[in-house]
């Protein structure tokens, strides 16, 4: 039925009846088969909940997130760790506010203040008997280079000595800002480190031996 | 306050009961020679207006042609005290009589002394280094101690 009108317009209004009508059918024809169920938001979901990284990364990342302290604070480089280790500086924003009276327990040595020969075979054997890996942070000069007891008779200048040191915070004391720093600097050489064995390093020692 | 006995004044009691036992004697302290010692203190510890009986300290002071043993006594019956002095003038094997059977407190004194300044405390009941280990050469607070 023609619609009359005093206006005029490109396409008749039966036109485009007749061109919804064409449209309409189409898509009736062409869907008659059920189209299966996308399945792609579950491949999205998957994709949301894993992450695909190496091992190394993982593994550092486990490490350097939750280090715990073996006790070794033989002089007073320990008070600016204690305050580190308060409210106030709150060291376990970094997973570390723990400390171990047991070494068997630890895997961060920080050794906080003076040590004499006389002390320094207990050092020793409380870094051995702590559990692979291990690193050791030589905090304020003491422990870096004996400071000012360097010449003494009795101070070992520097735990280098007689232990393998990572990292050194200098200060005497260091400020529980630098002693932080100092455990991030750490944090960011345990993440560099190559925590899954080179198989074939592995294989090739095997056969030289 | 605890007051202080005159060094000067003691050295006149001492001597009526000990002759030829003191060196010197001022007004602040009393030498005595090492050899008369133990029967000086116990003499200050066990006589009854004197009853030295707590042993404040021991020290030792080098003073390059001898060695000085320092002791404070105090009494907690008078609440006076005493400042006692002993001198070894031989620098290379120098010893004193050890205290300690009268004073407990002067175990781990002496044996510091022992141990950084190198001075033997004859009868003393377990004279070995106390800071420093065994096999350490020399005594580091000696003056002429270079490490």
């Amino acid at each position: 039925m023609e619609v009359s009108s005093d206006r005029e317009y490109i396409y008749t209004s039966t036109e485009l009846d007749r061109h919804e009508g064409q449209v309409i059918e189409e898509l009736k024809a062409n869907s008659q088969e059920t189209i299966a169920d996308p399945d792609a938001w579950l491949d999205e979901e998957i994709k949301r909940n894993m992450l695909l990284t190496t091992a190394d990364a993982v593994i550092n990342w486990a490490r350097r997130s939750s280090m715990w302290t073996a006790i070794c604070f033989p002089a007073c480089c320990a008070f600016e760790f204690i305050a580190a280790e308060g409210p106030r500086f709150d060291l376990s924003r970094f997973g570390m506010e723990i400390l171990r009276a047991s070494p068997r327990q630890a895997d961060l040595m920080i050794t906080a203040g003076t040590l004499t020969w006389k002390m320094a075979p207990n050092v020793r054997r409380i870094y051995n008997q702590m559990p692979e890996p291990k690193w050791v942070i030589a905090m304020g000069s003491c422990a870096i280079s004996g400071g000012i007891f360097r010449s003494s008779y009795s101070v070992v200048p520097g735990y280098n000595k007689i232990i393998p040191v990572d990292v050194y915070v200098p200060g005497c004391p260091p400020r529980p800002e630098g002693l932080i720093y100092g455990i991030q600097m750490l944090q960011k050489k345990i993440s560099k480190a190559r925590a899954v064995p080179d198989l074939q390093q592995i294989m090739s020692k095997g056969t030289s031996e | 306050m605890t007051s202080a006995l005159s060094g000067e004044h003691m050295a006149s009691r001492v001597k009526e009961k000990y002759p030829e036992s003191i060196e010197e004697s001022t007004s602040e302290y009393l030498v005595v020679k090492g050899d008369s010692l133990l029967n000086v203190a116990r003499y200050l510890r066990d006589t009854d207006d004197l009853k030295l009986d707590f042993f404040n300290y021991v020290t030792a002071v080098d003073y390059y042609s001898y060695f000085e043993v320092v002791y404070q006594l105090t009494s907690t019956v008078h609440n006076h005290s005493i400042v006692l002095k002993t001198r070894c003038h031989d620098r290379d094997n120098p010893s004193v009589p050890s205290v300690v059977s009268l004073w407990q407190g002067a175990d781990l004194q002496e044996r510091e002394i022992f141990d950084l300044m190198g001075i033997r405390f004859e009868g003393h009941p377990n004279l070995k280094r106390l800071f420093l280990w065994e096999g350490f050469q020399g005594h580091p607070l000696r003056k002429d101690y270079l490490s």
